[in-house]
């Protein structure tokens, strides 16, 4: 079934979407998982370990697109946020709202995949290195936004408050990099978790850049189709609110 | 220009007022404040040198929390009787009254970290020097905190859920809040010699960001969160 654009409050006479795949949803979903595929292939078979890092710089093609795609959602979250306060359309509460709660589940793998990198190479699950604690403190600061999205509300009031924490916890981004950094005494330079090895060659940068790419398009994919649940969500909320109306009408009528 | 000063200080001195008449910050927040100097003795051990150690970070803990049981207050007050609706309706600039009500939180904050420091000196057994490092890490810190604070306590402030909900949202923002003046403090208190003006920088730069947010994001708070 492909995604049908009803307006809002539109009579329920207009044809329901049961479903938000699209052909192009579907195309991108299909490259998506070619692109994941290969990642595994070559991450996992064909590229050698790592010189330094040996088995573990296996867990760093997860975790390099993971923190990646991470910031791009946080932007976009800003950037609709900004759209919004500006424009006030549903398009981007709604695109705001779906990329931040992407942006969660990415940084949580991102922490996660450091755990395992942690306790592979360090032998602890968690140690205060730089960019581990600037992913949890983000996380924690984002889990706000989705708190707040999930408190009852009408859509014009949840959307502004939504901006608004929107545009707050991104100025937040950079300064928690700076005191974080300059805290566990890395003034400069990268971190081992960061950044991909300049010295990485051949099949290890492919790998690196096949995982960089599936990361993007698996989160485009994503975040369509979250996009699209949103927007039926609030199509049955209004529908259900008409009905409930419909119905109290049909018993004063009938009592 | 002046008009708008005249603005900043009138929501000022009626936040200060409503304080004075009601004295919860001076009458409950502060002792409270004082009470968590006394758990954090009650939980380290007071004969060793933890507490001297640890005082940085735990006389910045308690200022958060504090923070947060004043924010809440005040914007519990103007909630409850509709008094944001009011300010809305009394032809104030939005930013004018976000900037009046840092204000009054800057006062209030400024006050409880004078009596904590006297708290920590007498408790902890802590001698300040490098006066001048520790007065500006504790001015930039405070302002950052009544900046992010007021955003955030005026988005909660109409939630049933507000008393939870604001310190989820705000003290993971303050996180490099926290970092930072902590580690000003450490080197003040140590005569360690620079680093703390980085900090400083930092803190400014929190501030400067949030104050901006907020001038900007006022009105759309007040009139649709």
């Amino acid at each position: 079934m492909t995604n049908t654009t009803t307006p809002r409050g539109d009579a329920p006479s207009a044809p329901a979407p049961v479903g938000t795949g699209s052909t192009g949803t579907r195309v991108l979903g299909a490259v998506a998982l070619v692109l994941v595929a290969l990642t595994a292939l070559y991450g996992l078979v064909i590229s050698p370990p790592d010189r330094q890092l040996g088995e573990t710089i296996r867990i760093i093609y997860m975790h390099v697109p993971t923190v990646s795609v991470a910031y791009i959602a946080f932007i976009i979250t800003a950037v609709s946020s900004a759209m919004y306060l500006w424009k006030r359309t549903e398009f981007w509460d709604l695109l705001g709202a779906s990329s931040a709660e992407l942006g969660v589940l990415f940084f949580a793998l991102t922490i996660l995949e450091g755990a395992l990198w942690g306790k592979t190479t360090w032998g602890t699950f968690w140690e205060w290195e730089p960019r581990l604690t600037t992913s949890a403190v983000l996380l924690l600061v984002y889990i706000g936004y989705l708190a707040v999205r999930a408190i009852p509300a009408d859509a014009r009031t949840r959307a502004t408050r939504s901006a608004i924490i929107g545009l707050v916890a991104v100025v937040n981004i950079p300064i928690v990099h700076k005191a974080v950094d300059w805290w566990r005494g890395l003034h400069q330079g990268r971190t081992v978790m960061s950044t991909i090895d300049p010295e990485m060659g051949g099949s290890q940068l492919v790998a690196m850049y096949l995982a960089l790419l599936a990361g993007l398009i698996v989160f485009v994919w994503l975040l369509i189709h979250r996009f699209r649940v949103a927007f039926l969500a609030e199509r049955a909320a209004d529908s259900g609110l008409e009905h409930a109306i419909e119905q109290r009408r049909v018993e004063g009528a009938t009592s | 220009m002046a008009d708008y000063l005249a603005q900043i200080r009138l929501v000022l001195v009626k936040d200060l007022r409503l304080e004075l008449r009601s004295r919860i910050a001076l009458g409950q927040v502060l002792p409270f404040a004082v009470l968590v100097l006394f758990l954090f003795a009650f939980a380290l051990d007071p004969d060793g040198d933890v507490l001297e150690v640890a005082t940085p970070g735990l006389f910045w803990v308690t200022v958060l929390f504090s923070a947060v049981l004043i924010l809440q207050r005040t914007f519990a007050l103007e909630a409850d009787d509709g008094v944001l609706d009011a300010l809305r309706l009394s032809g104030l600039a939005p930013s004018a009254i976000f900037l009046g009500k840092v204000s009054a939180l800057v006062v209030q904050l400024l006050v409880l970290e004078a009596v904590l420091a006297v708290g920590v000196a007498v408790l902890y057994d802590v001698t300040f020097s490098g006066i001048g490092l520790l007065v500006l890490v504790a001015l930039s810190a405070t302002v950052g905190i009544a900046a992010s604070g007021a955003i955030y306590g005026a988005l909660s402030a109409r939630l049933k859920s507000r008393d939870t909900l604001l310190p989820v949202l705000l003290l993971p923002l303050l996180a490099p809040v926290l970092i930072s003046a902590t580690r000003g403090f450490e080197i003040g208190l140590r005569h360690e010699a620079g680093g703390g003006w980085s900090w400083i920088g930092l803190l400014s730069v929190f501030a400067l960001a949030y104050l901006a947010l907020g001038a900007v994001l006022f009105r759309p708070l007040l009139e649709d969160a």
